[in-house]
């Protein structure tokens, strides 16, 4: 066999190699449909409907090892009427349960705050539930262009 | 040793919704990274936070692994009298830290 020939083999078979290496220690990632899982895990099977509740979200995200965000939710915020609980749930992570914020008549307000991971550009959903026991959501789109969980540690 | 920061205002009117801000030195290891040699780094999170008001729970929170190292919370509460907010985070191995911030309500 001719050098350059066989140089051509052996760079195929290397790079065949490395591809299948990266694919396989890839870290495990969550689905859409374990997302809606988890999400029936946590509050049951009543019906959840879109509305009352704000996702906000940067949708361009730089890092993400620390993206902020903030849930709103359209309620008074009395003793009849309030905010029990409210669930952030990703749909690409490794575990799609992020948060769940606990929440009552003394609050006040119906607005929480936090930092949290994304793995990859996904669907981020928050589902509350309020004193009567009815579900809200809430999705944002985000984009990440460098995903948390991949850097290795020391 | 980790270290809380927490921002409540100093004094409040009464009935006056307060914004409360807290911030915790912890490093909310995930439990899914590994070692250059390719073993696993063991789980350690900060599980749960708990703020009280005079002894009554007013905020908590059940935070899992996507959430950021340095756990940062925004809540908020109505100033209903002067007193203490007591703060407490718990989590895996043994972890527990408490902090007070005193509140003036006028």
């Amino acid at each position: 066999m001719e050098r350059r020939a066989f140089l051509k083999i052996a760079g195929g078979v290397a790079a065949g190699l490395g591809l299948t290496g990266i694919v396989s220690v890839k870290p495990a990632r969550a689905t859409p449909a374990e997302m809606q899982e988890a999400i029936r895990a946590v509050v049951g099977a009543a019906r959840i409907t879109p509305g009352k509740v704000k996702l906000e979200l940067p949708p361009l995200i730089e890092n993400g090892n620390a993206v902020p965000l903030t849930v709103t939710v359209d309620s008074p915020m009395t003793e009849a009427e309030h905010v029990r609980v409210v669930h952030v749930f990703t749909e690409k992570n490794p575990q799609p349960y992020v948060v769940s914020f606990h929440l009552g008549p003394r609050a006040g307000r119906a607005r929480v705050s936090t930092r949290m991971r994304l793995a990859d550009s996904q669907n981020v959903v928050a589902v509350c539930q309020l004193s009567d026991g009815s579900l809200w959501s809430d999705s944002a789109a985000v984009v990440v262009t460098l995903a948390a969980c991949l850097e290795d540690g020391i | 040793m980790a270290s809380a920061l927490i921002n409540v205002p100093p004094r409040a009117k009464r009935g006056e919704i307060v914004e409360i801000k807290t911030l915790i030195s912890h490093v909310m290891e995930t439990g899914f990274r590994r070692t250059q040699v390719g073993a696993v780094i063991p789980r350690n999170i900060i599980r749960r936070f708990v703020c009280s008001y005079n002894g009554a729970e007013v905020f908590s929170a059940d935070l899992h692994p996507a959430i950021s190292a340095n756990p940062f919370i925004v809540f908020s509460t109505i100033a209903t009298e002067s007193g203490t907010l007591a703060f407490e985070w718990t989590g895996d191995n043994g972890f527990s830290v408490k902090e007070t911030a005193a509140i003036t309500v006028e």
